[in-house]
């Protein structure tokens, strides 16, 4: 097969006009916040699509609240690790010695009680909880905002995620902060009217309705404001990540 | 296996000379270049698609109708398999292990692909009129006989003709057309519909179809639907040769045919 001159230039062009185009693109996604940081390997370019479209059509959408009568009767608690030894110790005492401290990019690095969370103005929503597996419940849950948490600590202009930790071990995640802002993820102290059973994640759960159940963290003890992920374990933002697990679980 | 007998003509040569006689040449090719290329970038990604979402559905093999659904509640219908969680009851004394972590991202990338493809399939289908003039069956072709032969002669194992092998027969333009703008779009509505983010912002999304876990229902069902079409659609192919017509959908090119008996 013979290529022509022109032919030459004109796919040589398209390809350089291309690829700046992917470049420019990729800068762009980049510093609007549309990268995940488990973008690497080869199912970051589907992590990637997924969530920057989200990020792009979903940013401020709600999740769906139910009517009470669409609360399930029966709320499936999914398996929880072996409590340890520490946490048996809090629930002994009825967790007045449990904690969460925040760190990080804040004014004020704080640590609160479960009555100190108690006492900002609680909010609820009857939303329904889905695991990746398939299956899911409705429950309304009542805690106190994230936001609400993080304007009394005041955050960094620079901050772009929050880490929690919770006291499973080498359980840790992260949010970006257009979740972490969003009206509707509480850090969760009650489900239907009741403390929030240890099963269910209780004292602290940290309740993202627009995400799959295992990016809803448990017994959540320390928050940490930052502007990178890439000095969190393996830096691709999750432990669960680190097990081949998606950190953005919009889908 | 057929075979070619000879070195292909170059596709523009379309005058038959002796030496074609008996062999099927025409310039425009059986397949455009893009139906070619999405065709097998779909068939990728469907097998992608297809193993990631079986997996997936092993952690939980249980199908129920509406809003919620866990292993308090009675199924609709549990598939009879074990599973790779162990707080499914399957009656299986042993926990498969668990691979959702790489279905999940492999599922969501090759939809994302397939997704793509088909809307350029889409667009260039209805640019190039490719619907109108492949797909869009005409009124002989949907007379009660016309398909009833099309649908019989497959069945009698009876190999298609020659001319055949040009165009499709009525039944066949159906079931295409059905596949292309009945199920596809079903099958991304219904996922979509359990995606958290996606119900977020269009709520209607997934009332419509009855709440989560009627749409996770309807995406196994025409997964299941797109699976029968999938095993149809390659005997249809071994019937009618299958390396003459694979080679078609790859070159782009009717091969010569040995005759048929």
């Amino acid at each position: 097969m013979i290529i022509s001159r022109r032919k030459l230039i004109v796919s040589g062009l398209a390809a350089t006009a291309g690829a700046s185009g992917l470049a420019v693109a990729a800068r762009l996604a980049n510093r609007y916040g549309l990268v995940p940081p488990d973008h690497g390997g080869i199912y970051g370019l589907g992590e990637t699509l997924t969530y920057a479209s989200q990020r792009l059509l979903t940013r401020h959408a709600m999740a769906r609240e139910f009517p009470r009568d669409q609360i399930s009767p029966r709320p499936f608690p999914n398996e929880v690790a072996p409590l340890t030894e520490d946490f048996r110790r809090l629930q002994a005492g009825g967790f007045a010695d449990y904690r969460l401290s925040i760190d990080g990019m804040v004014h004020q690095p704080a640590s609160f009680s479960m009555a100190d969370l108690k006492s900002y103005p609680s909010r609820s929503h009857i939303t329904e909880i889905a695991c990746e597996e398939g299956w899911s419940y409705i429950a309304e849950w009542i805690g106190v905002p994230l936001s609400e948490i993080l304007n009394v600590v005041g955050i960094h202009p620079q901050a772009r995620y929050v880490v929690y930790v919770s006291m499973e071990p080498d359980t840790w995640d992260s949010i970006d902060m257009a979740d972490a802002l969003h009206p509707q993820t509480f850090l969760c102290y009650a489900m239907n009217g009741n403390d929030l059973p240890v099963v269910h994640g209780g004292p602290l759960r940290i309740r993202l309705p627009r995400q799959i159940g295992y990016k809803n963290l448990k017994f959540i003890t320390r928050l940490t404001v930052t502007d990178s992920l890439k000095k969190f374990g393996k830096g691709c933002g999750s432990a669960a990540c680190e097990l081949g697990y998606a950190w953005y679980t919009g889908i | 296996m057929a075979t070619s007998g000879s070195a292909q003509l170059p596709a523009e040569v379309s005058v038959p000379s002796p030496a074609s006689i008996g062999r099927i040449t025409k310039p425009a090719p059986r397949h455009s270049a893009l139906v070619r290329v999405t065709h097998w970038i779909t068939t990728v990604c469907f097998l992608a698609l297809l193993v990631s979402g079986m997996e997936i559905v092993i952690s939980h093999p249980r199908f129920y109708w509406g809003e919620t659904g866990n292993v308090l509640r009675t199924p609709l219908f549990q598939l009879p398999i074990p599973s790779s969680r162990k707080l499914v009851p399957t009656g299986y004394g042993y926990v498969l292990p668990d691979q959702n972590g790489w279905s999940r991202a492999l599922h969501f990338e090759a939809a994302w692909i397939a997704v793509l493809t088909g809307l350029l399939y889409l667009v260039s289908g209805l640019l190039t009129r490719h619907f109108r003039k492949d797909l869009l069956p005409s009124k002989a072709d949907l007379s009660w006989r016309a398909l009833m032969t099309s649908l019989a002669k497959p069945l009698c194992l009876q190999r298609p003709s020659a001319a055949e092998a040009f165009s499709y027969n009525g039944l066949q333009r159906l079931t295409y057309l059905f596949v292309i703008f009945v199920l596809f779009p079903l099958v991304i509505w219904s996922g979509l519909a359990m995606s958290l983010g996606f119900v977020s912002a269009f709520p209607w999304s997934v009332t419509v179809l009855g709440g989560r876990q009627s749409a996770r229902t309807i995406h196994f069902f025409v997964s299941v639907a797109l699976v029968l079409f999938l095993l149809v659609h390659v005997l249809m192919v071994c019937l009618a040769g299958f390396w003459r017509r694979t080679g078609a959908m790859i070159t782009g090119r009717i091969t010569a045919r040995k005759e048929q008996t």
